[in-house]
C-alpha cells in the first residue's frame, strides 16, 4: 500500500452538486444500449426488431472477435435498431415489459469466458488505446479505481454502500485474470478493506480519480504491454454475478448540475431515459445543455435520449447563458471562472461554486501557451508534444512520447483550461483509433 | 448592446460567400469576435471550457505594458525638457509632449502590421487573430523615439511578412516579431539606430516643448556611453552631464529607447505578468539569474579594453534593454522554450548571452535583443534534449522491466 500525492490538475467547484445524499427511485419503460460507448466494438446484431430479450440476452457481439458480447439491460422487446449515416448502429431501444426476467448464468467455469458471456467483460477498458478489451491477451495487472474525482461525480462509497462482500469476490475472480497484480486505487477518504489486491490512496485534485492517472504513478504501461482497466463499480458487478449468478443491471444515477433543480441520487437500470431521471426536474429545459457522465468527459445526450455508460452520473447546464457578451474577453466579472488570475474570480475565494455554460469562451488558436497540458496532467507525459505527434500522425514520436499509457478522459482536464481551445480529447481519441488500425 | 448585436446579425450575409464585401471576411469575423464572445459551444470533448482564451492572454500582456508605455511618454518629455533646458516644464506638458511624440509611432506601427495581418487572415480564410496587438505596442516601446515613421512602418512590414505570415502567422513563427523589427532597423538604418541622435527626441512635435538645446547636450545613452569610452571607469552622465547613479537607472529618468529604460516599471509589468500566470517565471527568473552571473564574471575581471565589464551586476540588469527584454520579449511563449526545463536553460543562456555580447562586442552596446533572437533559434534544440530524456526515461522503464 502505498500514498500518493497528485499535485497537478484542478477541482472544479461547480454548482449543482448533491447534498443530501438520499436515493429517490424512477420509473422508465424504455431502455437502450448505445454501441458508440463500447469503444473497440464493431457490432454486429444478434437480434432483430421485435425479438423478447431478457436482461442478460446478448445484444450483438464484436464483428473481430465474436466471443465479445452486449447484453440487453431489461427483459422486454427490442422495439427500434436506430440507425445513422452508412447504416451504422446508433442505438438498440428495448421496451421492458415489466416482468424483470434476467438470464442465469453458470458460474462455475472459465472466468474469462462467463465475462465475456454475461457483458460485463465490455465494462473495462484496456491500455493502450483505452479500448473495450482484446480476450486473447493476458494483460499484464488490472487497474481499478475505486473514486471519481471529475466534477459533480457520484461518492463511490455511497454507490457501494453494502457490497463489500461483492467487491472481494470482484478482486478474487479478476486475479485468476491476469499474472500480475489486482490494484485498487482509492482516495483517502474511503478505502475498502479488501484482500489480495494492492490498494494505493491517491490523494490530490482531479484527475487523481482517473484510472490512467493512476497506472502512471504506480507502474506506467509499456510498449508491447496491456493492462485491464474498471471501476469499482464494474468489480462489484462482477462479484456479484459470480456470487449470484445474474447481471446486476440497475445502478444509482448522480443526478447534477446547476440546471437540475434539486441534484439528487437515482436508482434506476443501465440505459433508462435521460427523462426518466430529470422529469420536470430542471429549472432552463429550453436552453441546457444535458450530459451523460460528467461535464469533462460526458457525452451529449437529447432530452429525449438515454442514459449512457458508464452509468452513474448526468449533468446539466445552461448551454448559453449570454448570447450578446460584449467585449466577453475584456470582462471583469468575477462570475466568470478561470485558472488564471487574469479573471477576478480569484477575490471571491475558492470556497464558491462556479457557474458554467457551454459555451467556448474563445477561438481556435495555434498551441501559443506553454505549459498548459502538464500543469493539468499528474502523467511523466509532455502532454503538448505528444498532442502534437498525434496531430501529425507521427507514429514513432507518438509512441515514444508514451501514447499507449494514455486514454481520451486523461486529456479532458487540459482540454478545459486550453487557451488554444483545441479538441483534445478527440485527437487523442482519433490518434489512438489509427494508431490501432496501423498496428493491427 | 442588444441593438450592437442584431445590427452585426443583420449585416454578417453582406460578408459572408458570396455576399458583396465577402473580400472583408475575416476583418468582419475579427471585429464581431472583439466586440462580443462568439456563441459557440462545445461539440465534442467537454462541456464547459475555461474562460481565459488567446484575447484575454494578449489584452493582459497589453495591460502589462502600460506602465512602461506611461512612463516612456513622460521620459521621453523629461529628457526632451531636459534637453533644452527646461525640466521644470511640469508633468502634464513633459507627458503631453510624450504622447504626441510617441502617439505616431504607435499608429504607424499598428496600422501596418494589423493591415498586413488583415490581409494574411483573408487571404487563409482564418479568423483574424490577435498577436500583433502585442507585437504592435511592443514596436514602438523598443525602438528609439527618433526613428523616422516610414522606417517603422518598413520593419513592421518586414518583420509581420518574414518573421510570421510566411511561417503560418500566429503562433508558429520562429523569431520574436517585435524584436525581428527591431533588429531590422538595426541592421538597415544603423545611423539612425544608435549613437547620440536616435534616443532623445529634440524638436519640437505639433507646437509642444519649443526651444533650443542647451550647449551641454550630448544624447547619448549609459550604454553607449560606456561603449564609446576610453577609461576603465567611465562615467555616465544623463544628457546634460550630471551623473546618473543606479537608482536613476532603476526608476528610468535616462535616455533610451522608449520603453525599456524604467526597470521599475517593466518590473511593475513582470508582475502583472507572473501573479496572472501569463508568463513563465521559470524564464524571467533565469534571465535574470543569468545576466546577474554574467554580469559578476565580468565585473571580476574589469579591463580598459572592455569598459562595460566595469559596470556591476546590478547596473548591468538596470541599464539598457535587459529588464525590458527579460520580462516581455523572453517569456514570448510562441518563440521561448516550451518544456519547463528547457525554460532555466533558454532563460539562463539569454541572460548570459545579453551580458556577453554587452560588455565583449563593444560595436553593439546592447545585447539583449541578439540573445533572445540567437536563443529563439536554439529554442527547439533546447526542448529536442528535454523531449529526448523523457523518451530515454520512457525506453528505460521497458528495459529494466525485462
Amino acid at each position: 500500500m502505498a500514498d500518493i500525492k497528485i499535485k497537478k490538475g484542478i477541482n472544479l467547484n461547480l454548482e449543482g452538486a448533491i447534498v443530501d445524499a438520499a436515493i429517490a427511485d424512477t420509473r422508465c419503460e424504455s431502455y437502450a444500449v448505445v454501441p458508440d460507448d463500447f469503444t473497440g466494438i464493431v457490432p454486429r446484431l444478434d437480434v432483430k426488431e421485435g425479438d423478447k430479450v431478457d436482461a442478460g440476452s446478448v445484444l450483438y457481439h464484436d464483428k473481430a472477435c465474436p466471443e465479445v458480447k452486449v447484453a440487453s439491460p431489461v427483459a422486454g422487446v427490442v422495439s427500434a435498431v436506430v440507425r445513422g449515416e452508412r447504416r451504422k448502429i446508433e442505438a438498440i431501444v428495448i421496451e421492458s415489459d415489466g416482468s424483470g426476467r434476467v438470464k442465469r448464468h453458470d458460474v462455475n467455469g472459465d472466468v474469462r469466458g462467463i465475462l465475456l458471456e454475461s457483458g460485463l467483460w465490455c465494462a473495462m477498458r484496456q491500455r493502450p488505446y483505452d479500448i473495450v478489451p482484446n480476450p486473447a491477451v493476458k494483460p499484464r495487472d488490472i487497474f481499478v479505481t475505486a473514486f471519481d474525482s471529475a466534477p459533480l461525480a457520484p461518492d463511490f462509497s455511497l454507490l457501494l454502500k453494502g457490497k463489500e462482500k461483492y467487491l472481494q469476490k470482484g478482486v478474487d475472480v479478476l486475479r485468476s485474470l491476469t499474472d500480475g497484480d489486482v490494484y485498487l486505487g482509492c482516495s483517502p477518504e474511503w478505502v475498502p478493506d479488501l484482500k489480495g489486491c494492492v490498494i494505493n490512496t491517491f490523494a490530490g485534485p482531479h484527475p487523481a480519480g482517473n484510472v490512467g492517472i493512476q497506472i502512471a504513478n504506480v507502474k506506467p504501461v509499456n510498449k508491447g504491454e496491456v493492462v485491464l482497466t474498471l471501476d469499482a463499480v464494474t468489480l462489484a458487478r462482477i462479484g456479484e454475478l459470480f456470487t449470484t449468478g445474474m447481471v446486476p443491471f440497475d445502478t444509482v444515477v448522480a443526478v447534477t448540475g446547476e440546471s437540475v433543480k434539486h441534484p439528487h441520487y437515482a436508482r434506476c437500470t443501465m440505459g433508462c431515459t435521460v427523462a426518466s431521471l430529470l422529469g420536470d426536474g430542471i429549472s432552463n429545459p429550453d436552453n441546457c445543455r444535458i450530459v451523460s457522465g460528467n461535464l469533462l468527459t460526458g457525452s451529449r445526450v437529447a432530452a429525449d435520449g438515454y442514459l449512457r455508460f458508464p452509468y452513474r452520473q448526468l449533468s446539466v447546464i445552461t448551454e448559453v447563458r449570454n448570447s450578446a457578451d460584449f467585449l466577453g474577453w475584456a470582462s471583469l466579472s468575477p462570475k466568470r471562472f478561470s485558472i488564471y488570475h487574469s479573471f477576478t474570480r480569484w477575490l471571491l475565494g475558492r470556497g464558491k461554486p462556479a457557474e458554467f455554460d457551454a459555451k467556448i469562451n474563445g477561438g481556435e488558436r495555434a498551441i501559443i501557451m506553454s505549459g498548459e497540458y502538464d500543469r493539468m496532467l499528474p502523467m511523466d507525459i509532455l502532454g503538448e508534444f505528444l498532442i502534437k505527434s498525434i496531430i501529425a500522425f507521427d507514429i514513432d514520436k507518438m509512441e515514444q512520447l508514451g501514447i499507449y499509457e494514455v486514454a481520451p478522459e486523461d486529456f479532458a482536464l487540459c482540454e478545459f483550461a486550453d487557451t488554444s481551445k483545441l479538441p483534445l480529447q478527440k485527437i487523442v481519441r482519433e490518434g489512438l483509433d489509427k494508431l490501432y488500425k496501423e498496428m493491427n | 448592446m442588444k441593438g450592437l448585436r442584431n445590427y452585426l446579425t443583420r449585416i454578417k450575409p453582406n460578408f459572408m460567400p458570396g455576399g458583396k464585401y465577402s473580400k472583408l471576411q475575416s476583418v468582419f469575423e475579427g471585429f464581431e469576435s472583439f466586440l462580443f464572445t462568439p456563441n459557440t459551444t462545445s461539440t465534442t470533448g467537454v462541456s464547459i471550457h475555461d474562460s481565459n482564451d488567446s484575447k484575454r492572454t494578449m489584452t493582459v500582456v497589453i495591460v502589462a505594458l502600460i506602465p512602461c508605455l506611461l512612463f516612456g511618454m513622460y521620459n521621453i518629455g523629461y529628457q526632451h525638457y531636459l534637453a533644452i533646458g527646461n525640466a521644470d516644464a511640469g508633468f502634464w506638458n513633459l507627458f503631453l509632449y510624450g504622447l504626441a511624440a510617441l502617439l505616431p509611432t504607435i499608429v504607424v506601427s499598428y496600422v501596418v502590421g494589423l493591415g498586413i495581418e488583415f490581409i494574411g487572415a483573408q487571404i487563409r480564410h482564418h479568423e483574424i487573430q490577435e498577436g500583433f496587438l502585442v507585437t504592435g505596442l511592443l514596436i514602438p516601446l523598443i525602438c528609439p523615439i527618433n526613428t523616422p515613421l516610414w522606417m517603422i512602418a518598413v520593419a513592421t512590414a518586414f518583420a509581420v511578412i518574414f518573421a510570421k505570415e510566411i511561417f503560418g502567422g500566429t503562433g508558429m513563427n520562429i523569431f520574436n516579431v517585435a524584436l525581428i523589427t527591431r533588429a531590422f532597423l538595426f541592421f538597415a538604418y544603423p545611423a539612425k539606430m544608435s549613437g547620440d541622435a536616435a534616443f532623445v527626441a529634440t524638436e519640437p512635435v505639433f507646437g509642444l516643448g519649443e526651444g533650443t538645446v542647451v550647449d551641454a547636450f550630448s544624447g547619448a545613452t549609459p550604454l553607449g556611453q560606456v561603449a564609446t569610452a576610453t577609461t576603465a571607469n567611465p562615467q555616465i552622465t544623463n544628457i546634460v552631464g550630471d551623473p546618473i547613479s543606479t537608482l536613476d537607472a532603476f526608476i528610468g529618468l535616462i535616455p533610451g529607447s522608449v520603453g525599456e529604460t524604467s526597470t521599475l516599471c517593466i518590473l511593475i509589468g513582470a508582475f502583472i505578468l507572473l501573479f496572472t500566470g501569463t508568463a513563465s517565471w521559470k524564464i524571467m527568473l533565469s534571465v535574470f539569474v543569468g545576466g546577474l552571473f554574467m554580469g559578476f564574471i565580468a565585473n571580476m575581471f574589469p579591463s580598459a579594453t572592455y569598459p562595460a565589464s566595469s559596470l556591476s551586476p546590478i547596473d548591468q540588469v538596470c541599464l539598457g534593454g535587459f529588464a525590458f527584454a527579460a520580462v516581455f520579449m523572453a517569456t514570448d511563449p510562441v518563440t521561448g522554450a516550451r518544456t519547463e526545463l528547457g525554460k532555466y536553460i533558454y532563460g539562463f543562456l539569454i541572460g548570459v548571452i545579453a551580458i556577453l555580447i554587452r560588455v565583449y562586442n563593444s560595436g553593439y552596446p546592447e545585447g539583449a535583443m541578439l540573445a533572445v533572437l540567437l536563443m529563439n533559434a536554439f529554442a527547439p534544440l533546447i526542448d529536442y534534449f528535454v523531449v529526448q530524456s523523457n523518451i530515454k526515461r520512457r525506453l528505460k522503464r521497458v528495459k529494466t522491466i525485462k
